[in-house]
C-alpha cells in the first residue's frame, strides 16, 4: 500500500497520482527528509498535499507516507515558556539541533519527553471520570499548575492509579476502563487536531473586561474576557506595540502570542522582553505564562497558515483546565495572504483581491473558537482573540479588514495621522467601537461605581463633538469660535494629550488601573463643568487658560504615582480655588 | 551518465515546457546549449509528472523548439563563496564581469538561504551613527536593522545611499571588518556607475562586492540578484564576521521582473497584478537582515525603491514596510525647495530606534527630543493646511510660531550638505534650539527636567 510518490510539484503543493488511502486533511510525510504536509484536495486521480516546509529538492518518485490522523498537536505539560514554529516544533531545540538556520525536515518532539514532572494523581481507583476531567496536576512553571485532562471523548471508570511521584511525559500514571470494556493507558499529554474546536459544556455570555490597564482600550472600547477583537492598521501605526502591550499586561492568566508571517527580529525582542519584565501579581518573569508561536514572514507559508490553529488549539486547551487565556495573533492578514497563496497554487477561482472565496467562514471558525464557557471539568475558562490586521495601503475597505469586522465585536481602528504626530496608541476614537458594552455595564457598575459609566458616555460625547468642531476649525481657524466651543476644544485637547495618549515606556504610564483612569476622567470632567460655569458668566476663556489647569490635567498622568490616588483630591481642590478666583 | 535532452515542447515568455524529463528535483538549475554555441541557465519551477517548467534567466530569444539541448545540473541555484570576492564586479547572477578572471569558490550555497531560527537572532541594539541629522535623531538605524529609502524617480535617493555609506560609523567596528554589498536591479549604467565612483571616492571599494543587473540585462536574472546578493552578505556576515551594509536599488523593478515572471507561468494575479506571494518573496529577501547569537558579524539592508507615481500604498512600497524596520520617505516638495536630503519626516520611522537610543548609546533627552520634534512638526502641517484656506494673516499667533518653526525645521534640521557629516551631539543640540523657538507650554512631550536642561527659550 506504501508505494505513494510525488508526481508533481509547484511551489508548496505536491501531488500524488492513483493514491486512493489518503483522508482529506490527514498529516503525511513527503520525500526523504520527511518533510511535514497535509492533504488539502483528492480527486479520483489526484490527491493535492501542502507542505508546511521548503519544497527544494523534491523529485517525483519520491515517497509520500501518511499517519492516518488528520494535523494536530501535541497537548501536556512544557508548552508554558517555549517557542514554537507554526506546526508546534520548539525552535530552541531546533536551534540546537541545527542551528541558527532552520533547516528542513527536523524531527524534534513539541514537547521534551525526558523532563520529570511532580505529578499529583486526583483520582482512586472505582472513580468514574469523564471527558475533559482532571486526573492529576502539577506545577509546569512556579505560577500556574498544569491539570492533566482526560481527551474529551474517552470516559469510564478507573482501574489503577500510580501514586504520586514524577513521571515523564509518556509514562502511563493511570488506566481508564470505557463504558465498552476497554482498556485506556493515561499519560500526561494527548493529541489534538488543531483544526477542530475543543467541545465545552456550555457558552457564557461574555460579561467579566479583559483589563488592559490601558486607558482608550478600558474605558471607551473595552473588551470582555472571551471577547474578540481586531486591531487594524498600516504600517508604522504601532499593531504589533499595541499587542505587546496588551500581551504584557492584560489579566489573563495565559498568553499565546502568535507571530504569523512577522518580523524575525521582532520575536526575538518579544523573548528578551518578556523574559525580562516580572509579572507584578507573581514576582516571576512573564514567560513563566506565556506561550510564543513563531512562524515568520519567511517560514514557509503553509506552516504560516497552520499556526493560527496551533494558537488557538494551546489557546483552548488552557481554557479547558480553567484558565481565561488571551491569544494575539499578529498578523491576520498575512494569515489569509497564505490562505490567498496556497490558493493560488491550487488554481482555485479567485474571489475580491484573488483572495478564496472561503475566506469569510475561515476567518468566521476561527473567531468563533473565541469565548467564555463552562468547561467540561466544571470551571469556567476563557479563551480571548485579539488579532491584528494589516490592510494592504492602509484602505480598511479591503476583504481581510471587512471580513474581520464581521465576525469581531471590538474594532480598535489605528490611524495613520495619529502616529505620524506620535500620538500612541494611535486609536482613533472616532472610528472605532466595542459591542461589549451592554454585557461589560454592570460589572463596571458594580466595580467602579454608576459615575464610571456616566464619565465614560461624556468622554465620548466631549470627543465627538470636538470632532465636529474641527471641521469648522479646518476651514476657519478657532478663534471665531464662540467661548463654550472653544473651552470644548481645550478639553478635549486634555482628553486627547492627557487622557487617550498613554507612554508604553514610561515606568507609571504604561499601565493604568482601572481606579486611576476613573478619577482621571472625573477630574478633567470636573474641570469642564467648572469652566463650563465661568464662560457662562461671560467671562472670556484666556483668563482660565491662564490659570494653568488645563497643562497641569495634560501632565497628570505622569505626574500622579499610580499608587497615589488620594493626590486627585488636591486636584479638585485647586480647580475650586483657581476657578474661585477668577468667579467675579 | 548525462541525459541531454532535446528541444523543447512550449515556450511562454521566459517559461519553456519540456517532456519526458526524469529524475528531476524541484528548483534544480538546468543548463540549456543552443545549437549557436551560446549556452543558458534555467530553473525548474514546476513539475507535473515528467513534464516540467523552467524559468530561463537570459530569456528566451532565439530558442526554437528543436535547437536546444538541456542538461540537468543535479543541485539548486548555488552561489561560489570565498573572501575574494570582495572587490569584485559580478553580473546578476553571481559571474564576474569585471575581467579580473574566474573565482575560485571556498565553498557553494543554496542562494535561497534558509530562515534563521527566530529564537537564535540577537535583537539589534547598536545604533549606527550615519552624520545624518534627520536620520541620526528621528529614524535612527541600528545595525542588523532593515530600513529602506522610499523615493521616486528623479529624487535624491542614490546620493542619501552614499553618504551613508561614506559616513556610517558603527562602534566597535573598524575599517577592517566593514563591507558593502551593492546589488543593482534594472538600474541604469549611469547610476551603477555613479555608485561605483562614490565607493572609490570613499575608499571602500576594495571591500564592495557588486552585483549588476542592469536596465539593459535580462529581466528574469532580475529575480536572483537579490538572492545572490545577500548569499554573499550572509557568507561575510556570519562566516567571516564582517559588519555588512547591503544596498539594493531598486526593489520596484525587481518586483516587476517578479509581476512578469509570474504572468507568463499563468498564475492568478493579485493587487495591481503582482504575484498573490509578493509579500512572501520579498519578506524572504529582508527577513535575511539580522544578527545570530555568537556571530559577531551583522547584515544591514538599505533596499531603495522608487514608488510608482510617489504614491506610497502601491504594492510594492506598501508590502515592504509590513516587513522592514521602520523606513525612510523622502518627499519631492521638499526637494523642489532645494533641501537635501528631502526626507519627509512625518511618515518616516525606525522601530528599531526606541532601544538602541538614550543612555549608554546616544544621549538620555534623545527620545524625548524625537518625540517632540515629531509631534510640534505635526502640528505645521496643521496650521500649513489653515493658512493654505484662510491665509497666513488671519493666523492665530500660536499657529504663526508654528509656521516659523517650520521653516525653521526643514531649512536648518532637515537640509543638510551633501558632504556635511553632523555629529550626534551637534544634531540633537540643533533640535532643541529650533524647540525653542516656540513657548514652552507647547512642548507637552518633554518633562520639565529636560526642559530645564535645554529649553532656551
Amino acid at each position: 500500500m506504501n508505494n505513494n510518490v510525488i508526481y508533481g510539484i509547484n511551489g508548496p503543493v505536491v501531488t500524488v497520482k492513483n493514491a486512493d488511502c489518503f483522508e482529506m486533511m490527514e498529516m503525511v510525510h513527503v520525500g526523504a527528509q520527511n518533510l511535514v504536509g497535509e492533504v488539502i484536495g483528492i480527486t479520483d486521480r489526484l490527491t493535492t498535499i501542502q507542505v508546511y516546509e521548503e519544497t527544494t529538492g523534491l523529485k517525483p518518485g519520491d515517497p509520500v507516507t501518511g499517519t492516518g490522523a488528520p494535523m494536530n498537536v501535541l497537548l501536556g505539560p512544557g508548552i508554558l515558556d517555549n517557542i514554537f514554529d507554526g506546526i508546534e516544533r520548539p525552535l530552541k531545540e531546533i536551534e540546537q539541533q541545527a542551528g541558527a538556520f532552520i533547516s528542513r525536515g527536523a524531527t524534534v518532539s513539541s514537547l521534551d519527553p525526558e523532563r520529570l514532572w511532580a505529578v499529583t494523581l486526583k483520582v482512586k481507583p472505582g472513580d468514574r471520570l469523564e471527558g475533559g476531567q482532571i486526573y492529576a496536576t502539577l506545577p509546569e512553571t512556579p505560577v500556574i499548575e498544569h491539570r492533566v485532562l482526560l481527551r474529551p471523548d474517552l470516559s469510564g471508570v478507573v482501574k489503577e492509579v500510580k501514586p504520586d511521584g514524577e513521571y515523564r511525559l509518556h509514562d502511563v500514571i493511570a488506566v481508564l476502563e470505557d463504558d465498552l470494556g476497554d482498556c485506556h493507558e493515561l499519560t500526561l499529554c494527548q493529541q489534538w487536531p488543531i483544526r477542530t474546536a475543543r467541545p465545552v459544556q456550555q457558552r457564557l455570555t461574555p460579561s467579566i473586561p479583559l483589563i488592559t490597564g490601558q486607558r482608550i482600550m478600558d474605558t471607551l472600547f473595552p473588551i470582555a474576557k472571551g471577547g474578540t477583537a481586531a486591531i487594524p492598521g498600516g504600517f508604522g501605526t504601532g499593531k504589533t506595540m499595541n499587542q505587546h502591550q496588551l500581551a504584557k499586561w492584560c489579566d489573563a492568566d495565559i498568553i499565546i502570542y502568535v507571530g504569523c508571517g512577522e518580523r524575525g527580529n521582532e520575536m526575538s525582542q518579544v523573548l528578551d522582553e518578556f523574559s525580562e519584565l516580572i509579572d507584578p501579581k507573581s514576582n516571576r518573569p512573564m514567560t513563566d505564562r506565556t506561550v510564543l508561536i513563531a512562524n515568520t514572514s519567511n517560514m514557509p507559508v503553509a506552516a504560516r497558515e497552520a499556526s493560527i490553529y496551533t494558537g488557538i488549539t494551546l489557546a483552548e486547551y488552557y481554557r479547558d483546565m480553567g484558565y481565561h487565556v488571551a491569544m494575539m495573533a499578529d498578523s491576520t492578514s498575512r494569515w489569509a495572504e497564505a490562505l490567498r497563496e496556497i490558493s493560488g497554487r491550487l488554481e482555485e477561482m479567485p474571489a475580491e483581491e484573488g483572495f478564496p472565496a472561503y475566506l469569510p467562514s475561515r476567518l468566521a471558525e476561527f473567531y468563533e473558537r473565541g469565548g467564555r464557557a463552562d468547561v467540561l471539568c466544571g470551571t469556567e475558562g476563557s479563551v480571548t482573540l485579539i488579532g491584528a490586521v494589516s490592510p494592504q495601503g492602509s484602505d480598511f475597505s479591503e476583504p481581510v479588514t471587512q471580513n474581520t469586522k464581521r465576525f469581531t465585536r471590538v474594532f480598535w481602528a489605528l490611524d495613520k495621522a495619529l502616529a505620524y504626530a506620535r500620538h500612541y496608541p494611535a486609536i482613533n476614537w472616532i472610528n472605532s467601537y466595542s459591542e461589549y458594552f451592554n454585557d461589560l455595564d454592570p460589572w463596571f457598575r458594580e466595580n467602579l461605581g454608576d459615575d464610571f459609566v456616566e464619565f465614560r458616555n461624556r468622554v465620548s460625547a466631549l470627543l465627538q463633538e470636538e470632532s465636529s468642531l474641527m471641521e469648522i476649525v479646518k476651514l476657519i481657524g478657532s478663534d471665531v469660535l464662540p467661548d463654550d466651543q472653544k473651552l470644548v476644544i481645550e478639553t478635549a485637547r486634555v482628553l486627547r494629550v492627557g487622557f487617550l495618549q498613554q507612554n508604553a515606556f514610561h515606568a507609571e504610564d504604561t499601565y493604568v488601573p482601572l481606579e486611576k483612569q476613573k478619577r482621571m476622567m472625573q477630574v478633567i470632567l470636573y474641570l469642564h463643568t467648572k469652566s463650563k460655569e465661568i464662560v457662562s458668566h461671560g467671562i472670556p476663556i484666556s483668563k482660565i487658560i491662564a490659570t494653568g489647569l488645563f497643562d497641569k490635567l495634560t501632565k497628570m498622568k505622569y505626574d500622579i504615582p499610580n499608587s497615589r490616588l488620594e493626590m486627585f483630591d488636591d486636584y479638585m481642590k485647586e480647580i475650586d480655588d483657581k476657578l474661585g478666583a477668577i468667579l467675579p | 551518465m548525462i541525459i541531454e535532452y532535446v528541444g523543447v515542447k512550449e515556450i511562454n515568455g521566459s517559461l519553456v515546457v519540456m517532456d519526458g524529463v526524469k529524475g528531476v528535483s524541484n528548483e534544480e538549475i538546468v543548463d540549456i546549449k543552443l545549437e549557436n554555441g551560446t549556452s543558458r541557465q534555467g530553473r525548474v519551477v514546476q513539475i507535473d509528472g515528467e513534464r516540467i517548467v523552467v524559468q530561463v534567466f537570459e530569456g528566451t530569444r532565439r530558442i526554437s523548439l528543436t535547437n536546444t539541448r538541456t542538461r540537468l545540473t543535479g543541485h539548486p541555484m548555488e552561489m561560489p563563496l570565498t573572501p575574494e570576492l570582495l572587490g569584485r564586479v559580478l553580473d546578476g547572477a553571481g559571474r564576474p564581469i569585471d575581467g579580473l578572471g574566474a573565482i575560485f569558490p571556498v565553498k557553494k550555497a543554496n542562494v535561497n538561504g534558509t530562515p534563521i531560527n527566530p529564537v537564535s537572532r540577537v535583537y539589534p541594539k547598536n545604533y549606527i551613527n550615519t552624520g545624518i541629522s534627520t536620520i541620526d535623531t528621528l529614524m535612527t538605524l541600528i545595525r542588523g536593522q532593515k530600513l529602506p529609502i522610499f523615493s521616486g524617480s528623479g529624487m535624491t535617493h542614490n546620493d542619501l545611499a552614499v553618504q551613508i555609506v561614506r559616513q556610517a560609523k558603527i562602534s566597535g567596528a573598524d575599517s577592517k571588518n566593514f563591507g558593502v554589498v551593492f546589488a543593482a536591479m534594472g538600474v541604469q549604467k549611469d547610476v551603477a556607475e555613479y555608485f561605483r565612483k562614490s565607493f572609490e571616492e570613499s575608499g571602500v571599494l576594495s571591500r564592495v562586492v557588486m552585483l549588476l543587473n542592469l536596465s539593459n540585462d535580462p529581466i528574469i536574472e532580475r529575480t536572483l540578484t537579490p538572492r545572490c546578493a545577500l548569499t554573499v552578505a550572509e557568507y561575510l556576515a556570519f562566516e567571516l564576521d564582517m559588519h555588512i551594509l547591503v544596498i539594493m536599488t531598486d526593489m520596484t523593478s525587481y518586483a516587476e521582473a517578479l509581476r512578469e515572471f509570474s504572468s507568463s507561468k499563468g498564475e492568478i494575479p493579485g493587487r495591481k497584478g503582482y504575484p498573490g506571494y509578493l509579500y512572501s518573496d520579498l519578506a524572504s529577501l529582508y527577513e535575511r537582515a539580522g544578527m545570530i547569537k555568537g556571530h559577531p558579524g551583522s547584515v544591514t539592508q538599505i533596499p531603495i525603491l522608487t514608488m510608482p507615481n510617489d504614491d506610497i500604498t502601491h504594492p510594492i512600497p506598501d508590502l515592504t514596510g509590513y516587513i522592514t524596520e521602520g523606513q525612510i520617505v523622502l518627499d519631492r516638495a521638499l526637494q523642489g525647495q532645494g533641501f537635501y536630503p528631502p526626507v519627509s519626516v512625518l511618515p518616516s520611522l525606525s522601530r528599531l530606534m526606541k532601544d538602541g537610543i538614550g543612555e549608554g548609546y546616544t544621549r538620555a533627552d534623545h527620545q524625548a527630543l524625537a518625540n517632540q520634534l515629531f509631534a510640534s512638526y505635526a502640528k505645521v502641517i496643521d496650521a500649513r493646511a489653515l493658512a493654505s484656506v484662510i491665509g497666513e494673516e488671519e493666523l492665530s499667533p500660536i499657529d504663526k510660531k508654528y509656521i516659523e518653526f517650520g521653516k525653521l525645521f526643514e531649512s536648518r534640521f532637515v537640509n543638510q550638505g551633501f558632504t556635511e557629516n553632523r555629529t550626534i551631539d551637534r544634531s540633537l543640540d540643533l533640535g532643541w534650539e529650533l524647540l525653542s523657538a516656540l513657548p514652552r507650554a507647547e512642548l507637552d512631550r518633554v518633562d520639565d527636567a529636560l526642559l530645564d536642561n535645554y529649553y532656551r527659550g
